[in-house]
């Protein structure tokens, strides 16, 4: 279900948008426009959808456009040209007083700089939007209350911003946005302010919390870690311009043009790469139930393999055999594997970026298992897999 | 051979505009004395209803109420007692009522004219030049056209202190206003506000630091533009100056110039620290 639908918007600054507007129809770029017409270039012809529940980065260098783009979905900004779809209605045709009650109902925005009012205490921030909606005191402190406990701030509701660290801060514009319960949060650069430290807790929180809330995301960033991390998939601008709309994977692999190559080509490729992507999904294992020392080191003989995972008929990872204790258990005669298994087989989930398996890997001697969150196993990595992997993509090993 | 440029009828032609101004606007400088006359009479009333003693003491502890500082407090109340020692305490009754009842009028008119300009960048744009032209011209002159209107009096004095005082209301207003941080301003739109309540939710409050320093500014214009108005019957401690003159005493005259210091400190004080507050 698409939620946001953009079609060819397009924001001039200056006296004479219509006359820019025609120039940029015909494919003048924005210096030519400039020197031509006095006027800006916000956004050039900008088409892309959001859907329901999804995180979309928008992403470009600062002067790209992308707050701008971003505050013409709000209509903060008037887009001069184009058509907004939200939820099949077309924002640019509502009136002063439709947007209003649009706004209310529809949006939460996240501001770089937190936005927070300093005359008003944290809760008094909180329900900043719901007193606009003119909503009883007491629905609105229990809504307030309830969205400052979902970013972890109860109990901080009669502090004011001021005395708040920026991180704090910026939990306080987060759960504003949040205690209206709009269908869509709109997040210009909402953690770029913060140290890095701290912007990556908010980065894991932010996910976390979307697991359950399932918010439609129109994320701002400068930072493409940022939006690799953040994105279900990501639109990358430039002078205004789309230039390339995909999932993180497909920017990365195959970046539409030099533009796009030339942005990614800093990122470190061992962050973005999971043990998902890496590992190998069918391999030999030994069955706990069913599999005795003989069968096991068959197995391991076969694919000329050291060690292999022991699992029992769920699937579940039990442990880790290796082929020289297999084979002193099949001297004694042992009719089950039991005795040999190592239970702290290294495993490790789905979405594990490749720069953390490197120090997995380091400490062990077989390779890892991937499991998921019911410890089934999902595939495994050998060190080879993973050197290959980030070879091919062209990162440093 | 000599030429001579005709004079342009510059004042005629003022003349002329206050003389219709005079005919024509008779409800509204009715209306006007009525406010002015009754809010000084009650204020007077008010203030000469108790014994002075007993009134000094109120007035001091309210300065010490609004300003919980000693020192002020201290020379609020050697200050008054000094005045109505020298028996110069209902000059200095009338004149404070002039002053809060005129102050009053500016402010309540002022402040409304600023936020005005604030969201109103055209409004802006003509009523700069007059503030301007206000604040430069002169405080005597607004005296001559008070008297056409008002006659002779109390309610006269009102009016040019009014005129005279209001600038700085409006100015301060609007540029509080102006002041808010955009972002603010930007997020109580993206959060559906309307413009009645990103004024009184948003933008006044956090501009009322800056509207209480312009209030600041009015009262002082005031105290100052009465003392002037004595000339046209305001009476209080500028009618003591200006009968001091006209009888050529200096010795009263600098007793009523000092009971004036007195009352404006005071007043310079408490407001100084309202509006830090």
């Amino acid at each position: 279900m698409e939620k946001i639908v953009l079609k060819n918007v397009c924001k001039i600054f200056g006296d004479h948008p219509q006359k820019a507007l025609k120039l940029l129809k015909e494919g003048k770029d924005k210096d030519e426009i400039q020197a031509k017409t006095g006027s800006v270039v916000g956004v050039n012809q900008a088409s892309f959808e959001v859907k329901e529940g999804e995180i979309v980065v928008v992403m470009g260098l600062s002067g790209s456009g992308k707050s701008t783009l971003v505050r013409c979905i709000n209509r903060l900004f008037e887009p001069t040209s184009g058509e907004i779809f939200v939820d099949g209605q077309d924002v640019t045709k509502l009136s002063r007083e439709e947007l209003r009650q649009f706004r209310q109902q529809k949006f939460g925005m996240v501001f770089q700089n937190f936005a927070l009012f300093p005359h008003r205490t944290v809760i008094h921030n909180v329900e900043f939007g719901l007193e606009i909606q003119k909503s009883d005191l007491s629905v609105r402190r229990e809504k307030a209350e309830k969205a400052l406990e979902l970013v972890g701030l109860k109990g901080w509701g009669e502090k004011f911003p001021s005395e708040l660290s920026g991180g704090m801060q910026q939990r306080v514009g987060l759960a504003r946005a949040l205690a209206m319960d709009p269908d869509i949060l709109l997040m210009d650069e909402a953690f770029s302010a913060l140290d890095p430290l701290i912007r990556r807790d908010m980065q894991d929180e932010l996910i976390e919390m979307q697991q359950s809330m399932r918010k439609t995301i129109v994320f701002i960033s400068h930072d493409l870690d940022e939006a690799l991390k953040l994105g279900d998939r990501i639109v990358l601008m430039k002078d205004g311009a789309v230039v390339q709309i995909g999932t993180p994977e497909d920017i990365l692999m195959n970046p539409s043009n030099e533009y796009v190559a030339k942005f990614v080509e800093e990122v470190d490729i061992t962050k973005v790469l999971t043990a998902e992507t890496i590992m190998k999904k069918s391999q030999d294992v030994a069955y706990l139930t069913s599999d005795g020392p003989r069968a096991a080191m068959r197995k391991m003989k076969n694919n000329a393999i050291a060690s292999l995972f022991v699992l029992d008929k769920q699937n579940k990872l039990h442990g880790v055999v290796f082929a020289d204790e297999v084979a002193k258990l099949i001297e004694k005669g042992e009719k089950s594997l039991e005795s040999a298994i190592h239970r702290d087989a290294a495993a490790v989930s789905p979405d594990t970026p490749a720069s953390e398996l490197f120090a997995v890997m380091q400490s062990i001697s077989h390779p890892v298992a991937v499991v998921d969150e019911n410890n089934k196993l999902k595939g495994i990595i050998v060190k080879g897999l993973l050197m290959a992997a980030i070879a091919e993509r062209g990162g440093n090993i | 051979m000599s030429f001579e440029l005709p004079r342009l009828p510059l004042g005629d032609g003022i003349e002329a505009v206050l003389d219709f101004l005079v005919h024509n606007l008779a409800f509204a400088t009715k209306a006007f004395s009525a406010v002015a006359d009754q809010g000084i009479r009650l204020m007077e009333t008010a203030m000469m209803a108790v014994h002075p003693i007993i009134m000094i003491f109120i007035l001091t502890a309210l300065v010490f109420y609004l300003t919980r500082q000693r020192g002020v407090t201290i020379f609020t109340f050697l200050g008054m007692g000094l005045i109505w020692n020298l028996g110069l305490w209902s000059a200095t009754v009338s004149t404070l009522s002039l002053v809060l009842v005129a102050t009053l009028i500016a402010i309540s008119i002022g402040i409304p004219i600023g936020i005005f300009c604030a969201l109103n960048g055209y409004a802006y744009k003509i009523v700069r030049p007059i503030l301007d032209f206000m604040q430069t011209l002169p405080a005597f002159v607004y005296l001559i056209p008070a008297i056409p209107f008002f006659g002779l009096g109390r309610v006269a004095a009102i009016f040019a202190t009014v005129i005279f005082s209001m600038p700085p209301a409006i100015r301060f207003t609007t540029l509080g206003i102006k002041q808010v941080p955009k972002e603010l301003v930007e997020c109580a739109d993206a959060f559906g506000a309307d413009r009645w309540q990103k004024l009184f939710k948003i933008q006044l409050p956090l501009a009322k630091t800056t509207i209480m320093g312009g209030v600041n500014q009015t009262i002082m214009l005031a105290l100052s533009m009465v003392v002037i108005a004595a000339m046209i019957g305001a009476r209080g401690l500028g009618g003591e100056v200006w009968r001091a003159i006209q009888r050529l005493q200096p010795g009263a005259g600098f007793e009523a110039g000092i009971g004036i210091v007195i009352v404006a400190i005071i007043l310079d004080r408490v407001l100084q620290k309202l509006s830090k507050s």
